[in-house]
């Protein structure tokens, strides 16, 4: 499969460029233009479109047409301006590069929006795949499909300058701390698994409550993946800053963003193929990484002890 | 038990045509009421299982083993809806019925009390429970309080109750218009004073009529509490929520509400009985049937 798609995009290619010599050259002779004639066809078929490859064929949502959905809003440093479309943000570069791999081109993807529980609801989804920093866990397997991951993240710890939080190096100087999280986040799991704190944590819909929160000392920290929570404590909560990211560990490991497909809808083996290409292959999904996020990762290690 | 039957039989001849005819209309319609009702139940159970994808449906709504993994959680976290709701309830009564009184008073000099009485009853209804519990919950620790006394679950019973003490305290101005006013001229003939006369005759009167509406108050409340989780408190609809994040499955929802029906169906059957006891007390001799 991998190989027939390769070689008819090669073909493509070259004719292509056949029929832009062609075409410059006004046509020399009479077996070149047959030539540039069968090539027409080829790339009609495959790449002019961009209409997907043969594993994608008849999986879409809509002929030919990639669907993505993305968060409402979409957060940075994940899609920069909340404007999927214009390929900036490390999700949404990752999205128009795996629909490349798959043979789309960039008009032929659409991007819709959902929120957290249309994405898990039981019913037809409006999307092919659905990607907004979903952590791929065992338990949420049963209900939806994930891809592989395309990125890999831990947990950070964010707090206002004054915070009681501020200075800590392990987490046993943590525990006396109120600590608040996300709802449905895996940050949650992460605090009453890793930190057990010795007072329940409290729990908010988003970054505006968690900030009010912290702004009135209900809560001295609150924990976010490690992308978010720099770009958070640098554009979001003013006055706040990571006080540091936890290393992986036994109870609670890496944070594996994966899409979300539909229970056992048969893409996702397409978008495998691509995000392993992506990631072996051409290493696309790390310069990806680099351009989008590398100003993402830096903030001192708290120990576990 | 057969001989009994059989005298009770005998006593049959003493129904009037009248009441032989009712009691054979009553058998019809209840015939016809389980008639309908069995059709509809057949239909639900056997349409519904042949959609295309219930049993996607199923598993993302009604599935047991999910519901026995979260239910000790919900358990667990209904326990602070009943704490928030057994504290507020009594602030509530107490405050709204002294913003009724407020707005009943007849004194000219009381004139600032009783249209500050009706501003705050306006207010508190007009404006969502939601922002009451996101401006106090978040606004008033904001401004500066330490540790304990900026706990959420503090402002935030303190946003429900004063927007149900507006609610209430309307419920409670009805009961004390609906009392007839020869019942207040009555008392102050008897030499009771005004307040007197409010507390002995008019509020006792007053409180029995609107029982059930202060349940049914009382029910909404109930599922209002669960709004105090916006602000962070975990209680069973945030829990469910979070269970629902990390299993993909909606069913914790499904179990949450069957705890809340668990609770509200018998409040809800007691304001029904009341209300019957009431009506039956207040409106004179029951008609026979």
């Amino acid at each position: 499969m991998k190989q027939r798609s390769n070689s008819v995009r090669l073909i493509a290619l070259g004719a292509a460029a056949v029929l832009g010599l062609a075409a410059c050259g006004g046509g020399d002779s009479a077996s070149d233009d047959t030539v540039a004639e069968e090539a027409t066809e080829e790339v009609v078929e495959e790449t002019a479109t961009g209409t997907g490859n043969d594993c994608t064929a008849g999986k879409t949502l809509a002929e030919g047409k990639l669907t993505i959905a993305t968060g409402n809003p979409a957060y940075e440093p994940w899609v920069v301006g909340d404007a999927p479309e214009s390929k900036e943000g490390f999700e949404a570069a990752v999205a128009y590069g795996v629909a490349e791999e798959m043979g789309f081109s960039d008009e032929n993807v659409v991007w819709v929006r959902t929120g957290f529980d249309e994405a898990i609801q039981p019913g037809a989804k409006n999307f092919d795949f659905n990607l907004q920093q979903f952590s791929i866990t065992e338990e949420r397997k049963a209900n939806v499909t994930f891809s592989e991951p395309y990125y890999s993240t831990n947990q950070a710890i964010v707090g206002l300058a004054d915070s009681a939080a501020a200075g800590a190096t392990k987490v046993s100087e943590m525990r006396d701390l109120k600590f608040g999280a996300q709802a449905g986040t895996t940050s949650l799991d992460f605090i009453t698994k890793v930190i057990q704190p010795n007072t329940e944590p409290f729990v908010y819909d988003d970054n505006a409550a968690a900030k009010a929160a912290l702004e009135a000392k209900q809560v001295d920290a609150i924990v976010l993946d490690l992308p978010t929570a720099l770009y958070v404590s640098a554009v979001e909560i003013e006055g706040s800053k990571v006080i540091g990211q936890f290393p992986l560990s036994d109870q609670v490991g890496a944070d594996n963003f994966g899409m979300v497909f539909d229970l056992n809808n048969p893409l996702v083996e397409c978008v495998n193929e691509a995000i392993s290409r992506m990631r072996d292959l051409t290493y696309e999904l790390i310069s990806i990484e680099e351009t989008w996020l590398s100003g993402y990762t830096g903030a001192p290690v708290i120990s576990l002890d | 038990m057969a001989l009994g039957l059989h005298r009770r039989a005998g006593h049959q001849p003493r129904l009037t045509t009248r009441q032989q005819h009712e009691r054979r209309q009553r058998r019809r319609s209840s015939l016809i009421a389980a008639a309908s009702t069995l059709v509809v139940l057949v239909a639900v159970v056997l349409l519904v299982p042949r959609m295309p994808r219930w049993d996607r449906v199923k598993k993302s709504f009604f599935d047991v083993d999910q519901m026995r993994d979260s239910f000790p959680r919900l358990i667990d976290a209904f326990w602070l809806d009943v704490k928030i709701f057994a504290w507020t309830t009594p602030a509530i009564f107490v405050l709204a019925l002294l913003i009724a009184l407020a707005r009943n008073s007849r004194s000219p000099a009381l004139f600032p009390l009783r249209a500050l009485a009706a501003a705050y009853t306006d207010v508190m209804r007009g404006v969502p429970v939601i922002l009451w519990i996101y401006l106090v919950g978040f606004g008033v620790p904001g401004l500066g309080l330490e540790r304990p006394y900026n706990s959420p679950l503090l402002w935030g019973s303190v946003a429900l109750g004063m927007t149900y003490s507006g609610y209430v305290a309307e419920v409670f101005r009805a009961g004390i218009d609906s009392v007839h006013e020869s019942q207040r001229a009555a008392a102050r003939s008897l030499g009771l004073s005004s307040a007197q006369t409010m507390r002995f005759v008019v509020l006792p009167q007053a409180v029995r009529r609107v029982v059930p509406p202060l349940l049914n108050d009382l029910v909404s409340l109930q599922k209002d509490v669960a709004l105090v989780s916006l602000i962070g408190p975990i209680e069973i609809l945030r829990q469910a929520g979070i269970d629902k994040a990390k299993f993909a499955n909606f069913t914790p929802y499904v179990v949450a509400a069957l705890i809340f029906l668990a609770v509200t169906i018998p409040l809800t059957r007691l304001t029904d009985y009341l209300w019957q006891r009431e009506r039956r007390r207040t409106s004179g001799t029951r008609v026979a049937a």
